[in-house]
């Protein structure tokens, strides 16, 4: 399934759902799409939900690499939450634990932003 | 990619692979397609990239082929360095290797890379030959 997204708000956290797939091409190009609004728009909390996304490959992690960098650079916080076992696995065989701040559940996330 | 990836899977899938691993083989070949594809044969949709499954006595073993200038895999950095975490591609020769049990890159008598990945067959078909 193709890459969907919806955005959300829990406070000044804004929080993407998605489900399908981060792949090249589509997918990669809507994660990237969402981020860049949200920055430009201003936000500098964001959350991923990733509860439906049952496929990464590495151009999905490229491209959740990036958007971490971009809101890093806009002096914001990017976090991950919700991550199925597959897209964990590849998460921590790539050492991306070391960069990215993956939550338990969407409260704890939702408070750990400063 | 999709395609190669599908048809990969269910090679894997008939050769009595789990789930994860046939998912991880048809990932190891999804990675090999596109770094095929992107820097292989340069994004030149008239160029050819060529898929081949077989099967040895004790592993299953996929080529990826493309009409590139062929490459090094000691010459591909190592995304987990500190220096490479961060950046944005990288990672597919990584995975191949993560999901496989051997990974080569081997030039093309006509030019061009062949990349090899060895997948040792579920117990109770290797020494068998063909599942």
């Amino acid at each position: 399934m193709a890459l969907q997204g919806t955005c959300r708000d829990s406070g000044e956290v804004a929080i993407i759902d998605f489900s399908g797939k981060i792949t090249l091409g589509e997918g990669s190009a809507t994660l990237r799409k969402m981020i860049r609004e949200l920055v430009d728009g201003g936000r500098r909390k964001i959350l991923l939900n990733l509860s439906d996304v049952d496929y990464i490959d590495s151009s999905g992690i490229g491209e959740l690499v990036g958007a971490y960098t971009t809101v890093r650079n806009a002096s914001g916080e990017l976090k991950l939450v919700h991550l199925t076992k597959r897209v964990h696995d590849l998460i921590q065989i790539t050492r991306l634990f070391t960069v990215f701040d993956v939550q338990p559940d969407e409260g704890a996330a939702v408070r750990s932003f400063k | 990619m999709d395609l190669a990836e599908s048809i990969v899977m269910r090679v894997a899938e008939a050769a009595g692979y789990s789930e994860d691993e046939v998912h991880k083989l048809g990932m190891a070949v999804r990675e090999g397609v596109v770094n095929a594809y992107n820097y292989g044969n340069a994004q030149d949709r008239q160029k050819k990239i060529l898929l081949a499954v077989e099967f040895e006595a004790e592993h299953m073993v996929v080529h990826i082929c493309d009409e590139g200038c062929g490459f090094e895999l000691g010459e591909v950095p190592d995304p987990l360095a500190e220096e490479n975490l961060l950046r944005t591609s990288g990672r597919g020769i990584f995975l191949m290797r993560a999901f496989t049990d051997d990974l080569a890159v081997h030039k093309r008598p006509g030019g061009g890379a062949d990349l090899v990945m060895h997948k040792k067959l579920p117990h109770r078909h290797a020494g068998h030959g063909r599942p």
